[in-house]
C-alpha cells in the first residue's frame, strides 16, 4: 500500500506540480519582489525624488543611522500628494520630506508599522534634539484602519476564487464528464449556454459578497466614505471581468489536472501583485507594471477609492474603464475558443 | 471497401451517410461508411468495443464533424432543426449532480420548442420512486433510464442510443428493452448501437455489422444468421458416442468430453443419433446467434 500510493502520487501531474514546481515558483516570485538577502519590514517615502534618483541618497536630512537600517525601504514619490495617499492606503508607513530641517514627516496613527518607524525615526535623533529636529504632520482627515484596507482586497479575492474555480474548472469538468457533450445534442447554443454561466456566477458572486459584507460590517463596524451604490457597481463589475477570465479557462480541455495548474497560476500571483495582503511598494518597476494586467489589481484599487477615500464613479472611471475592456475582451476570446468537447 | 449498403425493403431513408470518414492521425475510426436508415425502423450498430459504433453515431448526431463525407438528414443536410427532432442517449454521461430527477426533466424540456410532459416521461421510464432524488443518489438503471428520458423529451422523430444498457443486470436490462419496445411501437425510428447480441437481435429490424471502422454486413438479425451460419450445434457428451464417431465424417469436432455436432437439418441428425442407439439424454442444441455471425465474419468475438 505504501508503495502503490507513493506511484500514484508520482504519477499524479496535478500533485506532482503542486507539490514541487508551485511553491518553487512562489518563492521566486517572493524573492523578486522582495528582493536582497535582508526583507525590509518598513517603508518609509521621501519626496520629491525625480525618477531613477535612489530615495534614500535623496533622505540626506534624516540621521545616517536611520538611513542605513536595514529594516527599512526608501521608496522615491513625486510628490506630498502622491506619498499622503500612499500613507493613508497602508502603502508606506511613514512619509518624510527630502532636504528640509527640521525634517518634516508624516505618519498614520492608525498604521502600528507607522508608529514603530516613527519611534525609530525619533531614537535615531541626537539625544536631546529630537524635538528641535522633528516636526510631526498631521494628517488630514480620518486615517484608515488597515482592516479597512484590507477587506475590500479579501472580498475581492474571494470573488476572485469563486469567479475563475467556479466557472473555470467546473466547466472543464462538464466537458470532461460529458455534460457539455449532452447540451450540444440540445438546441441550446454556445452563446446561450456561456451567457447562462456568466450570468448566474455574477449573481452568485454579488450575493454572496452582499451577505459577507453584512456579517463583517455587523462585527467590525467598516467605514466606507463614498456611495455604497458606487462599491457595489464596482464590484459588480469586478465580477463580471473575473467571470470572463474563468470562462477563457474555460473554453477549451477535458484535462481537470491541467485546468487546476492554469488557474493556480494565474490566481496566487493575482492575489499577491494585485495587494491584497500587503502593498508591493518598493517592488521593482517591472513587477508594479506587470500587476496591471491583473484585473483584481483595478478592482482593488476602485474599490479602496471608494470606500477609503469617499471617491465616486468618476474618480475611477480609469479603473472601471480597463475593467470594462478587459471583460469584453475576454469575453471575445472565451467565445471564440469555446468548444463542447475539445 | 466501399460498398453503399441499402436496406432491403429500400424505404425511404430518414437519415444516411454518403462515405463518411473519420480519421484521429494513425487511427481511422470509421473508414467509408454509407448506410441508409429508413424511417420507423429500429437499426442496431453491432460489433465489438473499437468497432467504430460511437464514432459512427457522434457522426450521425453532428457531435463531432466527419474528416470527409456527409450525413443527410430527410435528403437534406442537418439543420438547425435537427437538433429539435432528435434525442440521444449517449454511452457515458454525467448528470448535473445536485439536480433532482424531475428537475433535470424539466431544465432539459425548456431548451426545446415542444415536449412532452414530464411527469408521463416519469412513469414511462419507472422514474416515479426517485422523481425528487438527486441524480448522484440514483442507481446505474434508474439513471440510464432518466437518460432515455431525457432523449425522449423532445418527441423526438428520431432517437439514437448508445450502448443503452451497457453495466446493467439482466433484470434492469429488460426493463430498459420493454420502454424501448413501447417506444419503438410508436413508430419511432431508433438507431441503436450496442455489442450485445441479444439485445440487437430482440430490439433491431435492421442491423449492421462493424468492424475495424468498416461495415461488414447488413440486414435482420435472421437474415444475417440464415446468411451467414446456417448451421445449428447439437452438443453430445463423448462418452454417449463412444465407436460409433467415425459415421459422422465431417459433422463433429471434440472439445474435451463433449462431441460438437455442426448441422443444418437438427432433426434429421437426432434422428441419425437416435437410429445408431446413441442416447442423447445430457444433449445440448443450440442454434446460431449474431455472435457466430460475427465470429465467421472476423475471426473475433463480439466481447474482444
Amino acid at each position: 500500500m505504501f508503495r502503490a500510493r507513493n506511484r500514484e502520487f508520482f504519477r499524479d501531474r496535478e500533485a506532482f506540480g503542486w507539490n514541487f514546481l508551485f511553491p518553487f515558483l512562489i518563492i521566486l516570485g517572493f524573492a523578486v519582489i522582495f528582493k536582497g538577502d535582508y526583507k525590509a519590514q518598513f517603508k518609509v517615502g521621501v519626496f520629491p525624488v525625480a525618477s531613477g534618483v535612489d530615495a534614500r541618497q535623496a533622505a540626506a536630512n534624516l540621521p545616517v543611522s536611520f538611513s542605513n537600517f536595514k529594516a527599512i525601504t526608501f521608496v522615491g514619490l513625486e510628490g506630498r500628494r502622491q506619498g499622503l495617499e500612499k500613507l493613508k492606503h497602508h502603502k508606506i508607513d511613514l512619509l518624510v520630506e527630502a532636504g528640509v530641517n527640521p525634517v518634516c514627516y508624516w505618519v498614520s496613527d492608525a498604521s502600528p508599522s507607522g508608529a514603530i518607524v516613527e519611534k525609530l525615526l525619533q531614537g535615531a535623533m541626537s539625544p536631546g534634539s529630537a524635538n528641535d529636529r522633528l516636526t510631526k504632520v498631521d494628517i488630514q482627515g480620518v486615517p484608515i484602519r488597515y482592516i479597512d484596507w484590507l477587506f475590500p482586497g479579501v472580498l475581492g479575492m474571494n470573488m476572485m476564487f469563486s469567479a475563475l474555480y467556479g466557472v473555470g474548472w467546473v466547466v472543464v469538468r462538464y466537458r470532461k464528464n460529458g455534460v457539455l457533450k449532452r447540451l450540444k445534442a440540445t438546441p441550446l447554443t454556445a452563446f446561450e449556454y456561456l451567457g447562462a454561466q456568466l450570468l448566474s456566477r455574477i449573481f452568485l458572486l454579488m450575493f454572496t459578497l452582499t451577505i459577507i459584507w453584512l456579517g463583517c460590517d455587523l462585527i467590525l463596524d467598516f467605514s466606507v466614505y463614498g456611495s455604497l451604490i458606487d462599491l457595489f457597481g464596482i464590484f459588480l463589475l469586478g465580477s463580471a471581468c473575473m467571470t470572463a477570465l474563468g470562462l477563457v479557462v474555460a473554453s477549451r480541455g477535458t484535462s481537470e489536472e491541467f485546468a487546476n495548474g492554469v488557474l493556480n497560476f494565474i490566481c496566487w500571483p493575482m492575489m499577491f501583485l494585485s495587494e491584497v495582503w500587503f502593498s508591493i511598494e518598493g517592488a521593482p518597476a517591472w513587477l508594479k507594471a506587470a500587476a496591471q494586467i491583473f484585473p483584481l489589481t483595478h478592482l482593488l484599487r476602485a474599490a479602496r477609492k471608494i470606500m477609503n477615500e469617499g471617491a465616486g464613479l468618476v474618480d475611477v472611471l480609469p479603473e472601471a474603464t480597463i475593467l470594462a475592456g478587459m471583460t469584453v475582451a475576454f469575453l471575445a476570446i472565451g467565445a471564440a475558443l469555446f468548444s463542447w468537447n475539445k | 471497401m466501399n460498398r453503399h449498403f441499402q436496406s432491403v425493403e429500400t424505404k425511404p431513408a430518414l437519415i444516411e451517410t454518403v462515405d463518411v470518414r473519420k480519421h484521429y492521425k494513425q487511427v481511422r475510426a470509421v473508414d467509408g461508411v454509407s448506410i441508409a436508415i429508413p424511417r420507423g425502423c429500429c437499426f442496431g450498430l453491432l460489433g465489438p468495443n473499437g468497432a467504430g459504433k460511437t464514432t459512427l453515431i457522434e457522426l450521425i448526431e453532428d457531435i463531432i464533424t466527419p474528416t470527409s463525407g456527409s450525413v443527410l438528414y430527410k435528403g437534406q443536410k442537418r439543420s438547425s432543426q435537427f437538433r429539435q427532432e432528435v434525442g440521444i442517449m449517449f454511452q457515458q454521461t454525467a448528470l448535473l449532480s445536485f439536480l433532482t430527477v424531475a428537475e433535470t426533466l424539466e431544465t432539459f424540456s425548456r431548451l426545446y420548442d415542444q415536449t412532452d410532459d414530464v411527469d408521463e416521461l416519469i412513469r414511462l421510464c419507472h422514474l416515479n420512486e426517485v422523481r425528487s432524488q438527486p441524480n448522484d443518489k440514483i442507481s446505474g438503471g434508474q439513471k440510464q433510464r432518466l437518460l432515455l428520458a431525457m432523449a425522449l423529451l423532445n418527441r423526438p422523430e428520431l432517437i439514437f442510443l448508445d450502448e443503452p444498457s451497457t453495466g446493467l443486470d439482466p433484470q434492469a436490462r429488460r426493463n430498459l428493452w420493454d420502454i424501448i419496445r413501447r417506444v419503438k411501437s410508436k413508430g419511432k425510428t431508433i438507431v441503436l448501437t450496442t455489442h450485445y447480441m441479444e439485445e440487437a437481435e430482440k430490439l433491431c429490424d435492421d442491423i449492421v455489422i462493424m468492424d475495424k471502422g468498416r461495415v461488414i454486413a447488413r440486414g435482420g438479425p435472421e437474415e444475417l444468421i440464415r446468411k451467414h451460419c446456417r448451421r445449428a450445434t447439437l452438443t453430445v457428451p463423448g462418452q454417449q458416442v463412444g465407436d460409433l464417431l467415425a459415421e459422422f465424417n465431417g459433422f463433429w469436432r471434440r472439445r474435451g468430453d463433449q462431441i460438437i455436432f455442426r448441422t443444418e437439418d437438427v432433426n434429421a441428425l437426432i434422428q441419425r443419433l437416435l437410429s445408431k442407439g446413441i442416447d442423447l439424454s445430457g444433449v445440448h442444441v443450440s442454434t446460431p446467434n449474431l455472435e457466430d455471425v460475427f465470429i465467421k465474419l472476423t475471426g473475433r468475438s463480439l466481447r474482444e
